[in-house]
């Protein structure tokens, strides 16, 4: 009907202008926990003692921060007297094996990259961030990055979720569907190393315990942007942050 | 508002817990004994022996009028304990329970005469390997029989948590030659696989088998479960803050909803009083997400029926939600707020000015969204008489939330066993008649207008207070905690022993109430109007497998 197409032209454009400008709009991302200065040796490690699942490292006064196992549980960020500061940016991705051993897509994907979502057993928050990308205010197709119904036509694997036993077989399927090259990036916690379900019995804990992973992100959930910066991460357009600590017990 | 439907809704009818209680002692005085129940539940109906249960449960839910809550089947050392829950409008849950010896390998079915526990049992079977006697069918439920051999019972005490079931010995390579049941066996009739990697978009995993003759499809019946995690196992063994991030983390989309369930039924345990401004907190958290999710389903709906400004709207708005959450509470599903005993931060004055703020914002936006839809022939052609479930069936399948409310039922826990402080709220539970997707669509709309009023008057009534009370006494045993997520009723049920590590926990949520119905609206219907029934329908395949 035609006043839906003056209604849409009315509302005008609302896309963020990320990559090319930061998006500082309140609320688009949750921030993260960064490293902290404290003043004493003992409080650095009572703020370690906050995070349920030691996502916070105490070394001398400083309290690091290992990104890829944080739960966003906010233990860290009010509620006690030893917190940690917190950052308000979103560009976290980091190369699963890495700095320098990840290696993007060639310059040919710049422009047409094609990216195959699978649910391998996430909470829905991942999968509900991932479907914002493609809402008008991220609106990912204008940067050349396409959801894909078949994994035949799919550079990218993009799993969320602790691979749930049951999704075993079909995740290995879709990947192997997949022509090369591919990339394949664990978005969330639970797809990082099971997240709060982590290796249980019926949770692999995780896709690298799967599959060769290439990216991860972060967060539970990673924010739309967050996802967005490793998508262009992938084919080179952006460089994945240096890896905050190595993947124990994932391999 | 748009007209009611023909057939007149049944008032809001309160049942009285003597009526109740008068009721199970004429028709079975010699096989039960009463008793008060305690912590959330406030009935509780021992059985001597078994063989009365399935007529029990068929009076309560048919002659009394109860809905049916769920069962909780929990292992000691020595006996079953089963408990089959409950609610009398009105005045709370009544537990009917049943314990049997240990050795007990079979218990009678009641789903014969309550359809919705059907789900249920088949749950216990496959975990606990309890077989129900009488039930039309068992197995291949949560563990799909492809992967799982038979006999074997997980969530029974011996089998440990930690082991990934991939190492196990007893797992079998996937079966080639595993079927799946049809029932269309007519001549020329075929099965359409959909999922679970859905062709096409992002969808959750789940499978369906589309039973077609060509055009129209007879049957549909969702195969969940493939996202199983077995959360309540892991959470057996771990303290309650950690059963807490678990129960945050297994739906998001409802978190706070399940959050405060779990957390509800802490307090009971620990007899905590929450302060008044954390109960209101509470209120308006609850509702700022009903309100986020009833603009995502929305925005579902419209997507289904490719009407794309109308998504892009829709989806704008939902987006201007997540982002006013995560301004006012730090995250943009609200996970790291609720603990035992009431919040684990505060808000200031300007926090609400800027939330009421964008609120109304989304609650204009989504008026001239209804507006313009409610002129949209086309649009409303492709909801109208799709998915039909009437009245009956809704009451028949139990159906809860704003699915069972667009088919006539009054179910709404805020209103028939209130909780955190809903009882000094005004509000509106809208009801439709009708159950066809449209309805649906328009009890989402009610709700959300109806949500952003709970957030107003929440916001009105902050008293300043502390947010949080400290667990001072603590008696171990079980007590229920529940909410009206925005999908419709959780409840959420833990054992707690001396030192308060969680002996058993147990989720009973409103998707996989709302999927075990699903069939209903899916009998009979063009194939494409599939992706509209499930849009209507908003359930989430997390929340249900756990
Ligand atoms: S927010 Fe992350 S880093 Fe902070 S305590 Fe929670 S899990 Fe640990």
């Amino acid at each position: 009907m035609s006043f839906w197409f003056w209604h849409g032209l009315k509302k005008g454009v609302r896309s963020t202008h990320y990559p090319r400008k930061f998006e500082s709009a309140a609320g688009v991302s949750p921030g993260r926990p960064v490293a902290t200065e404290f003043d004493s040796a003992t409080e650095a490690v009572l703020a370690a003692a906050n995070c349920p699942v030691d996502a916070i490292v105490a070394r001398g006064s400083a309290a690091e921060v290992k990104l890829e196992r944080c739960i966003y549980c906010q233990h860290c960020h009010y509620g006690n007297p030893h917190l940690l500061e917190w950052n308000s940016d979103y560009e976290w991705t980091m190369a699963a094996l890495g700095p320098g051993k990840y290696q993007p897509l060639p310059g040919a994907y710049h422009r047409s990259l094609h990216v195959m979502v699978v649910d391998a057993g996430d909470c829905g928050a991942c999968l509900h961030e991932v479907k914002q990308l493609n809402n008008p205010l991220y609106n990912m197709h204008r940067l050349g990055i396409f959801l894909t119904a078949t994994p035949r036509f799919a550079d990218v694997l993009l799993v969320v979720g602790p691979v749930s036993e049951n999704m075993r077989v079909p995740l290995l399927k879709t990947y192997e569907a997949m022509p090369t090259p591919k990339r394949i990036l664990a978005v969330g916690a639970c797809a990082i190393n099971g997240g709060v379900f982590g290796r249980a019995f019926m949770s692999a804990g995780g896709a690298a315990s799967v599959l060769p992973v290439d990216l991860l992100v972060p967060g539970d959930p990673p924010p739309p942007l967050a996802i967005l910066h490793a998508l262009l991460a992938v084919t080179g357009r952006k460089n994945p942050v240096a890896q905050m600590a190595s993947l124990e017990g994932n391999s | 508002m748009p007209a009611m439907g023909a057939s007149p809704l049944m008032p809001f009818q309160r049942i009285e817990l003597d009526g109740v209680a008068a009721a199970v002692q004429e028709q079975f005085g010699s096989g039960i004994s009463l008793e008060r129940g305690s912590r959330g539940v406030v009935l509780a109906i021992h059985l001597k022996e078994p063989n009365v249960l399935a007529d029990l449960s068929k009076a309560l839910f048919w002659d009394v009028g109860c809905s049916f809550g769920g069962l909780i089947v929990e292992e000691h050392a020595d006996r079953w304990r089963l408990c089959y829950l409950f609610l009398a409008r009105g005045s709370g849950w009544v537990e009917v329970v049943l314990e049997v010896p240990a050795t007990v390998q079979a218990v009678p079915s009641i789903s014969a005469g309550v359809h919705a526990a059907d789900w249920f049992e088949r749950e216990a079977e496959d975990l606990f390997g309890l077989r129900f006697e009488g039930h039309p069918r068992l197995g291949d439920f949560i563990l799909h029989d492809q992967i799982w051999p038979e006999g074997v019972a997980p969530h029974r005490k011996p089998q440990r948590k930690s082991v990934n079931v991939h190492q196990m010995q007893f797992r079998r390579r996937p079966n080639p030659d595993w079927r799946p049941l049809l029932v269309v066996q007519d001549p020329g009739s075929f099965a359409m696989p959909v999922g679970p990697v859905y062709e096409g978009g992002i969808g959750e995993s789940l499978h369906f088998m589309l039973e077609t003759v060509g055009e129209d499809v007879l049957r549909a019946v969702p195969r969940l479960f493939y996202k199983f995690r077995a959360v309540e196992k892991i959470a057996e063994g771990q303290g309650v803050s950690d059963v807490l991030l678990l129960a945050e983390r297994f739906a998001a989309t409802s978190s706070f909803a399940h959050s405060l369930a779990f957390s509800l039924a802490v307090e009971r345990i620990c007899s905590l009083e929450v302060p008044k401004r954390a109960t209101n907190l509470r209120v308006l958290l609850a509702e700022l997400e009903r309100l986020r999710h009833h603009a995502g389903a929305i925005t579902g709906i419209c997507e289904s029926t490719a009407l794309a400004v109308a998504a892009s709207q829709a989806a704008i708005i939902e987006e201007e939600l997540l982002r006013a959450s995560c301004k006012f509470a730090g995250h943009r599903y609200l996970f790291g707020l609720n603990t035992p005993g009431g919040l684990r931060r505060d808000f200031v004055s300007r926090d609400f000015e800027t939330l009421i703020g964008a609120v109304d914002r989304a609650i204009e936006d989504l008026r001239e969204l209804e507006d313009r839809l409610h002129f949209t022939s086309s649009f409303l052609d492709r909801l109208e008489d799709v998915g039909v479930v009437d009245p009956s069936k809704a009451r028949d399948l139990n159906l809860v939330g704003p699915v069972g409310r667009a088919s006539g039922r009054g179910h709404d826990l805020r209103r028939e066993c209130p909780y955190g402080g809903y009882d000094s709220y005004t509000f509106e539970t809208p009801r439709e008649a009708e159950g066809d997707g449209y309805a649906r669509l328009r009890v989402l709309f009610q709700e959300a207008y109806a949500s952003a009023g709970l957030i107003h008057q929440s916001i009105e009534r902050m008293e300043p207070g502390p947010v949080v009370a400290l667990c001072e006494s603590f008696i171990p045993g079980a007590a229920l905690g529940w909410a009206e997520a925005p999908i419709g009723a959780a409840l959420h049920w833990i054992r707690l022993d001396e030192s308060g590590i969680v002996e058993r926990y147990r989720a009973i949520t409103p998707s996989f109430n709302n999927w075990l119905g699903f069939h209903a609206a899916v009998e009979d219907f063009a194939f494409q109007d599939f992706p509209i029934i499930l849009a209507t329908f908003g359930l989430s395949a997390t929340e249900c497998d756990r």
